[in-house]
């Protein structure tokens, strides 16, 4: 399971936020950096499964020189490569970072080192919250996408030849078990709703999908999961909203984005920093493109600040608390 | 000038509370497009728009989809188009609701190819939408699935996306002014989104539901997508809902817990606390990220964000990623060994004192109070 991280450089923010004299970011003379929650549960992710399942983790950064550091600290984590697509430390949108991210995808997927299995985001970034940059590099490598998943279970199919079944049928079409349509997978799949064909009835059940009978064709965005990778395996992703649980069934390669709580991140251990101090980072210049949505000025809200009245010290307190309590309401 | 909102719909029928909230956010957003236009036509209040010459003009009273007079001035009012996007049958389209919220026209979306949420298949019936609607605008709520679809329908029309919006208006020069939330609502961004349509997510907390001043006239729509295959691969199936308990998002009382507590084994007198006010604990990140406590009990931009009446927060000194979380709570109080923790320059009330001598304190007077013991 090759797998793909993409995690973001952010100001390690306390107590309060401070922007800088010109209002275009975030002041971080005082603070230090560190990668978005969400993405750190990433890599854990990503660490797990290559640990079950076998494989490297790659994981991805676009920012300055200095992101470098997010890259080694997720690398001591147990990502055994880094990739910086480097800018000159202006902030990049959305749209830019996500085109970045899917030519260094393709680069790869071309390259000796083949295409990703999987490619895992954090739900959005801590400081600029845009939770589409994810979405938009499914759409730009054609790939099935889901955001915001808290529970991950990943499933191989039959190994290689169930890629090779799915590459002969072309295009990255992979067949997916609708309702009644037969897929057979390579041990374990099975367990999944949607099962990715494995060898010889795999191609079959790929041509009917090309048919127009059967299994649904996965291709988000026409052709173009080809030069991720071939069917690989089927992810089951669930989350929950508005107090229910929604599972999702992706046929890999795909696109996931994962919020904290999917697990518990490791602390580095020793020669995992050792390991990571040395690594060599895989640099990039992407070229910077603007886009739609401008940023003309950062500012603290205003008015969201009280100051608090002390109702004395220690336990003396707790009568102050009481009546406190009894004025809200929330006594019975 | 339509602004298109996606309306989701609650477990009752109803329109979620996000939702109406993204309406009134559609209805502004609207009128601001309907001055905008008349000032960028130069028009306003000629002759040839009578329509913009009424204070609240009513539009037709029947309207079908085919009437939609694409990108005709006279569409052009003092208040905008809003319309709203509903995934289900029109038979459960809360039709009165978004009347009250100022919706003219509701498109039911319906296909036998999508029950629940496909969020790809969402995105491209909205994509319909625009075109059926002339939409100069597509709004969402800032949740899970309104970030999700309108990102979606972004990558898709290869257009900017603006998310977590708190106030949006269009200028004269076509241009839109908008104020998003960075760092969950703990920094303002102030910016320019050049782009037609505008797709918005407005941020859950950054505008309070607010009904029209008169009902607009409604017209519901049944409208079945084109979708192919590929839009249908992804879907959520869904399970049960999860059984009893007050959950952290909407408890009436949360009794917060922080490193201050020193250990997992801290939490009983919290947890008592919670009991006896009827309300549940819920914690920093600090406390879940060492395992002290599951992530489901963790308020902030990370977790779960809470609004009670009451917010204890003990032994949290308050980073801002806590802070976007607790902030919309009516009350805060805080319980700190440090008098100078940020927490208080949040907090309402303060004491000053170690929790492990407060809250047992608290824990017996409220004890002794409901004549426990």
């Amino acid at each position: 399971m090759e797998i793909l991280v993409c995690v973001k450089r952010v100001p390690m923010v306390g107590g309060k936020v401070v922007v800088t004299p010109d209002g275009q970011d975030v002041d971080t003379r005082m603070s230090g950096f560190t990668v978005s929650p969400h993405e750190e549960c990433a890599v854990e992710e990503a660490v797990r499964i290559t640990g079950r399942l076998g494989g490297t983790v790659t994981v991805l950064t676009l920012g300055s020189p200095e992101a470098a550091d997010q890259l080694r600290d997720m690398l001591a984590l147990g990502a055994g490569h880094g990739v910086l697509l480097e800018t000159d430390g202006r902030e990049w949108g959305p749209i830019a970072t996500a085109a970045a991210i899917a030519a260094a995808v393709r680069r790869r997927a071309a390259g000796p080192a083949g295409p990703y299995d999987l490619l895992l985001f954090g739900n959005e970034a801590a400081d600029t919250g845009d939770y589409q940059v994810p979405v938009r590099v499914a759409h730009a490598l054609g790939l099935p996408c889901v955001t915001g998943i808290k529970n991950l279970q990943i499933t191989e199919s039959g190994g290689a030849a169930g890629s090779e079944a799915a590459a002969a049928a072309g295009a990255g079409a992979v067949g997916r078990a609708g309702a009644g349509a037969a897929a057979v997978g390579g041990a374990g799949a099975g367990a999944a709703a949607a099962a990715v064909a494995g060898a010889g009835a795999g191609a079959a059940a790929v041509g009917g999908a090309g048919a127009g009978a059967g299994a649904g064709a996965v291709s988000v965005a026409g052709a173009g999961a080809a030069s991720v990778a071939g069917a690989v395996g089927v992810a089951r992703a669930s989350r929950e909203y508005r107090g229910s649980t929604e599972v999702f069934d992706l046929v890999l390669p795909a696109v996931i984005s994962v919020r904290e709580g999917i697990n518990l991140p490791r602390y580095p251990s020793l020669p995992g920093r050792l390991r990571a101090k040395r690594a060599v980072i895989e640099r990039f210049q992407p070229e910077y493109r603007g886009e739609g949505l401008r940023k003309q000025l950062l500012r603290v809200p205003a008015g969201q600040t009280r100051r608090a009245e002390v109702l004395g010290t220690g336990a003396d307190a707790v009568p102050a608390l009481v009546r406190l309590f009894e004025e809200f309401g929330v006594l019975s | 000038m339509t602004v298109l909102c996606l309306v989701e719909l609650d477990p009752d029928g109803g329109s979620a509370d996000a939702s109406l909230r993204a309406l009134t956010f559609s209805r502004e957003l609207a009128a601001s497009e309907a001055q905008a236009g008349s000032a960028a036509d130069g028009t306003a209040g000629s002759p040839a728009q009578p329509l913009a010459d009424s204070p609240s003009p009513a539009p037709p009273a029947t309207r079908t989809m085919s009437h939609r007079p694409a990108g005709n001035p006279h569409d052009v009012t003092s208040t905008g188009y809003v319309a709203a996007g509903v995934f289900a049958p029109e038979t459960a389209v809360p039709a009165a609701a978004l009347s009250a919220y100022g919706v003219t026209d509701a498109y039911a979306v319906e296909s036998e190819q999508m029950t629940g949420y496909v969020p790809l298949a969402w995105a491209r019936a909205l994509a319909e939408l625009v075109t059926l609607s002339s939409a100069t605008a597509v709004v969402a709520a800032a949740t899970d699935h309104g970030n999700e679809v309108l990102a979606h329908l972004a990558a898709m029309l290869g257009l900017p996306m603006a998310a977590n919006c708190a106030s949006a208006a269009r200028t004269a020069d076509g241009t839109y002014r908008i104020v998003r939330h960075r760092w969950a609502g703990s920094l303002l961004e102030d910016a320019v989104l050049d782009a037609s349509p505008a797709l918005l997510t407005v941020a859950v907390d950054a505008v309070a539901a607010a009904p029209a001043t008169e009902p607009a006239p409604i017209v519901v729509h049944d409208f079945r997508p084109v979708l192919s295959d590929g839009d249908l691969a992804v879907r959520a199936t869904e399970s049960a809902e999860r059984a009893g308990g007050v959950s952290l998002a909407t408890a009436r009382v949360v009794v917060g817990g922080g490193r201050g507590v020193g250990g997992p084994d801290g939490f009983g007198a919290l947890e008592e606390l919670a009991g006896l006010l009827g309300g549940v604990l819920g914690v920093s990140r600090v406390v879940t990220s060492q395992g002290w406590r599951p992530h489901e009990q963790q308020v902030g931009q990370t977790g779960t964000r809470i609004s009670p009446e009451l917010y204890l927060a003990c032994g949290i000194s308050g980073a801002i990623q806590h802070m976007a979380g607790c902030m919309s709570a009516r009350h805060i109080v805080a319980v700190n060994t440090d008098p100078d923790a940020p927490i208080l320059a949040h907090a309402d009330y303060a004491v000053i004192g170690d929790l492990n001598q407060v809250i047992p304190a608290l824990v017996t007077a409220l004890r002794a109070r409901a004549g426990l013991s």
